[in-house]
């Protein structure tokens, strides 16, 4: 039957490199494992579930070591060009699957006390990070969406995993309305584009798109393609004005799984449209630009703006993770400009993410170490924390100082490096837009340094000062998050290259 | 030996923040050996130093530390960073030797002591920086310290003095750093503060006009200048004694400082453009700081109103672009530092004393605790300008610079400034003459009348005595200092000199 189907469309089996899809294997492998090990190991010895994850996903990022230091350019090109291992694919597949594992972390005795179930949370958490995984070698419009597709339905899932809890059960429905429908635009773009193009291949529709002249990429077809798709993953990254959905699902889905959301989920929204406008669409600058701009700009003012005002610690979490977004985009509106503006764009942004990913994750694991003993969220109910847990509010002094870009911290250098993006650039609209940012930033160090006022500067709420027991996952998982903010923040360098190196545009 | 000098103070703070919290005497000695060790460096740093060729960088260490972005780690010194880093290794010791037994509430000395090394840092680090983005990162490494020292350890009002003080800065810092890229892209794609000077005259003319108003705007916040002082006089008032006595002494000087060794050698040009208006803003300050220190109750309040006053003399003497000016406004610099540092210790000790700071209900205090009233009296003659002082060669020569402003500057509105800058010098005299007057003589208002008011401490002797010292020597033998930062300043002053000679 097959060669039949074969002889009759021409059908040749694709080359498959298994060293380049390692990666994929192993964590397909480890999933299936950890599904199956759910339904054999007793209740109360589910940690061995979660010990199996964490192990799978240490397993990951084995062979993402192991191409990255294989010889030559890394670049491994499959099926046409539609899946692509190379420094970028690898960067951000390391990224994922550490964000995955510090996640877990958090996640770990969360679970297990919430009394939740937990063999399937994981279960779907390795789904969803497969996805994101894939994402990062995708360079083609449907591989594109099944990568899509496959991280956000186990995300939908994990958003109302605390099933008895009406906030939940909201966030999850929200979240999932709103994909849904922002899947169906991005689908409707990506369907003109395919139209007009008559291909799915990234590099192929960068050709066809940079044609000048009658017929060429600038039909308003183009146009109507980029800009859906651009909205699709804008509601992906919560920019405004597709925002909406953010705050309430961050507040209602369980701590780690917010964390999962504003981090993880965030980034391979940001490495999709990498794909998209640096491969895929960079001829047209002048559609997605100032598109991008002004998506930048609402973000950044938006989400300060109305984070100044949250006194729950999770939404001002939520709205200051809308604003950074809109910092990852600032690059973006300026990328077009010219060769040397799209590298130092992109690079600006893929280390902004990198940053990024250390500090909010940091936040959250001490936003979770908090809540367990004084199960609220509200910022007040940080009052006096350096009282009586110095080591907590240090390190949220450092999370928080650090997405407000206060040196010595790693988030300094980040915002330095969209600044440059900026200047490189050079227009007057780009100096415009690095000004916005500017006053932006000041806005923002107004309600992350409320926190450490809380902090360090007002008294205990109730008098209660009986120090926080801290879970030695939840330990390592700030060990992790804090060491790389300070890292980064003496020594940029070493994180640096890898924005460097993981550059589409050549 | 520079890198030692700039983070011998952090690593103290990592042993200190080791050190269990109970142990204070180990934390206060450890503080002090790690303040004085750094201080021995900094000694070394005066022996060391080559006077002949104030002028050339030296000590230089020059590696590779952001490739990605050509940032690099260099550190060095000159005749004008010289005396200003001495002067904050030495406020630091003094400082802790200060608050030896009286730490503010709520008390916790160990994160006092790591913050003020963290300082300690932050300030030798951006006297020493000569590259732009290690530069801002020394420069804004102080703000965290100095918010939490306000915010924790503050007056009544602290949370809000903190947040402002920080905000404010930070704005200014947004807009610097924004400059900072800019002159990377249009000087060369470098940070490197020597080779930007060699070729910042050949950026275009607009473009520096531009590029220094961003600078201006991050500088002249810190300094502070007329009108964005407005942070000063909160954070001083509501910061504790020490925290004041820095912020006067040492933080104020990295604005003034970055005029010399970044604005204003990098962008002539644009520097004789904006000379007029610095210069306009100076005067304004000169004259709004005395008038606002006539309206002040508070003490502390008082001193900060002065600085106020005093930073515009500092940067008039910049605004002349003149060697004669620069000159000046460096002498300017350590002799406000010396002499408005004490008048905050003795601030801190009258509070302590009389558990206020509120000129009208103070009195006598030199029937009381005469040694005090003395100092104060001492502190108020050296800052009014006093010949024979330090404060006189800040302030005169700065007067005088203005008569003579570089080629190319309009003549006349410099005599102008000269000229109100002057009745400055007569409003500073009353102020705080007024205030000693008050203070210090007649006799103790009822409340106070038995209490018994103990004179100058130990601790007090120890941080004090070289301060005052200072003020003398440096009053009845400026030359001491001025041959240091004379060759200095000459490198500073060459691109607008090129420019008027042009003219």
């Amino acid at each position: 039957m097959l060669t039949i189907l074969a002889a009759e469309v021409g059908f040749k089996a694709p080359v498959l490199d298994y060293h380049a899809l390692a990666p994929e294997i192993t964590i397909t492998a480890a999933l299936l494992l950890v599904l199956v090990a759910d339904l054999v190991v007793s209740e109360n010895r589910k940690w061995i579930v979660a010990n199996l994850a964490g192990m799978g996903l240490l397993a990951t990022m084995v062979p993402i070591i192991t191409l990255a230091l294989s010889d030559g350019s890394h670049v491994r090109s499959m099926f046409g060009g539609a899946y692509v291992v190379d420094d970028f694919a690898l960067v951000l597949k390391g990224l994922f699957v550490v964000v995955g594992y510090v996640v877990l972390l958090m996640a770990n005795r969360y679970v297990e006390e919430g009394d939740y179930y937990q063999g399937e949370f994981y279960f779907l958490m390795l789904c969803s990070i497969m996805g994101m995984i894939v994402m990062a070698s995708s360079r083609d419009l449907i591989s594109i969406f099944v990568a899509l597709e496959t991280l956000s339905i186990p995300a939908y899932i994990l958003a109302g995993w605390r099933k008895r809890d009406l906030k939940s059960n909201e966030a999850s429905l929200k979240y999932y309305l709103l994909g849904v429908m922002a899947s169906a635009v991005m689908l409707y773009g990506m369907s003109l584009i395919f139209g007009f193009t008559g291909t799915t291949v990234l590099a192929d529709i960068g050709s066809a798109v940079n044609i000048q002249g009658p017929g060429g990429g600038h039909q308003p077809v183009v146009t109507m393609g980029i800009f859906f798709i651009i909205v699709g993953f804008a509601f992906k990254v919560s920019a405004v004005p597709f925002h909406s959905w953010a705050p309430d699902t961050y507040e209602g889905a369980p701590t780690p799984v917010t964390a999962f959301l504003s981090v993880a989920s965030k980034t391979a929204g940001f490495v999709a449209l990498f794909e998209l406008i640096y491969v895929g669409f960079l001829g047209r600058s002048d559609v997605w630009g100032p598109l991008f701009g002004i998506l930048a700009v609402l973000s950044m003012t938006v989400g300060n703006l109305i984070a100044l005002r949250q006194t729950n610690i999770v939404r001002m979490l939520a709205y200051s993770s809308i604003a950074q977004a809109g910092f990852i985009l600032v690059p973006f509106a300026v990328a077009g400009t010219s060769a040397s503006a799209a590298k130092s764009a992109l690079t600006a942004s893929i280390f902004y993410l990198l940053v990024y990913a250390a500090m909010n994750l940091g936040a959250f694991s001490v936003v979770m170490a908090v809540a367990r003993k004084t199960r609220s969220g509200e910022i007040s109910s940080y009052g006096g924390l350096f009282e009586y847990a110095p080591g907590l509010a240090v390190l949220m002094t450092i999370f928080m100082f650090s997405l407000a870009g206060i040196p010595p911290l790693a988030g300094l250098w980040a915002k330095l490096f969209v600044f440059r993006a900026v200047l490189d650039a050079g227009t007057g609209w780009a100096v415009a837009l690095g000004v916005i940012a500017g006053v932006n930033s000041v806005i923002a160090l107004f309600y992350y340094s409320s926190v450490a006022r809380q902090m360090w500067m007002t008294p205990v709420p109730d008098d209660d000062r009986t120090p926080i027991a801290v879970p030695a996952p939840l330990i390592a998982a700030l060990g992790i998050t804090a060491s790389v903010v300070v890292a980064i923040g003496i020594y940029p360098q070493a994180f640096a290259r890898f924005g460097d190196l993981a550059s589409l545009v050549r | 030996m520079l890198s030692v000098a700039v983070f011998l103070p952090i690593i103290g703070a990592v042993v200190l923040a080791v050190i269990p919290r109970a142990r204070e005497e180990l934390l206060k000695a450890t503080a002090l050996l790690v303040t004085l060790a750094t201080t021995g460096v900094g000694v070394y740093l005066l022996a060391a130093f080559d006077y002949g060729d104030s002028g050339r960088l030296q000590f230089t260490v020059n590696t590779e530390w952001i490739p990605v972005i050509n940032s690099r780690y260099h550190l060095a010194i000159d005749g004008i960073s010289l005396p200003l880093m001495i002067l904050s290794m030495v406020i630091t010791v003094l400082c802790v030797v200060y608050s030896w037994d009286h730490f503010p509430e709520p008390h916790n000395p160990k994160a006092f002591l790591i913050l003020m090394l963290v300082l300690e840092t932050g300030m030798n680090g951006t006297f020493a920086a000569e590259d732009l983005i290690l530069f801002f990162v020394f420069f804004e490494l102080v703000l965290l310290p100095m918010y939490f020292m306000i915010g924790v350890w503050g007056g009544p009002n602290r949370q809000y003095a903190a947040i402002k003080f920080f905000l404010y800065t930070l704005f200014g810092s947004a807009l610097m750093i924004l400059s900072f890229l800019a002159l990377y892209f249009k000087g060369g794609n470098t940070f490197d503060i020597p080779t930007l000077i060699a070729q910042g005259g050949t950026i275009g003319h607009s473009t520096q006009v531009l590029i220094f108003a961003g600078l201006f705007m991050g500088f002249a916040i810190k300094v502070p200048m007329f009108p964005f002082h407005t942070w000063l006089p909160d954070a001083h008032t509501e910061a504790p004694t020490v925290g004041s006595v820095i912020l006067a002494a040492v933080l104020l000087k990295l604005g003034t400082y970055g005029f010399i060794r970044i604005a204003i050698p990098i962008l002539p040009d644009a520097a004789m453009t904006w000379a007029p208006w610095i210069g306009l803003l100076a005067v304004i300050g000169i004259i709004y700081g005395a008038l606002g220190c006539l309206a002040q109750r508070d003490m502390k309040r008082l001193i900060a109103f002065s600085s106020v006053a005093h930073m515009g003399f500092v940067m008039l003497g910049i605004a002349t672009l003149t060697n004669f000016g620069i000159n000046a406004a460096v002498f300017g610099m350590v002799a406000h530092g010396l002499i408005t540092g004490m008048l905050f210790f003795i601030a801190g000790s009258v509070q302590e004393r009389f558990g206020t700071r509120e000129i009208a209900r103070l009195g006598g205090l030199l029937l009381q605790a005469p040694r005090l009233g003395w100092v104060l009296g001492f502190c108020v003659f050296a800052s009014l300008g006093l010949p024979g002082l330090a404060g006189f060669w800040g302030e005169f020569p700065a007067i005088l610079a203005a008569y003579e402003p570089a080629q190319g500057l309009q003549v006349w509105v410099f005599r102008t400034y000269m000229v109100v800058a002057s009745i400055g010098t007569v409003f500073a005299a009353g102020y705080l003459l007024w205030m000693l007057q008050r203070v210090a003589f007649g006799t103790a208002k009822g409340e106070f009348e038995k209490s018994h008011i103990h004179d100058i401490h130990i601790p007090e002797y120890i941080a004090w005595a070289p301060l005052l010292l200072a003020i003398v020597v440096l009053g009845v033998y400026p030359s001491l200092l001025f041959d240091v930062t004379d060759g200095a300043v000459n490198v500073v002053t060459a691109g607008v000199q090129t420019l008027s000679a042009a003219r």
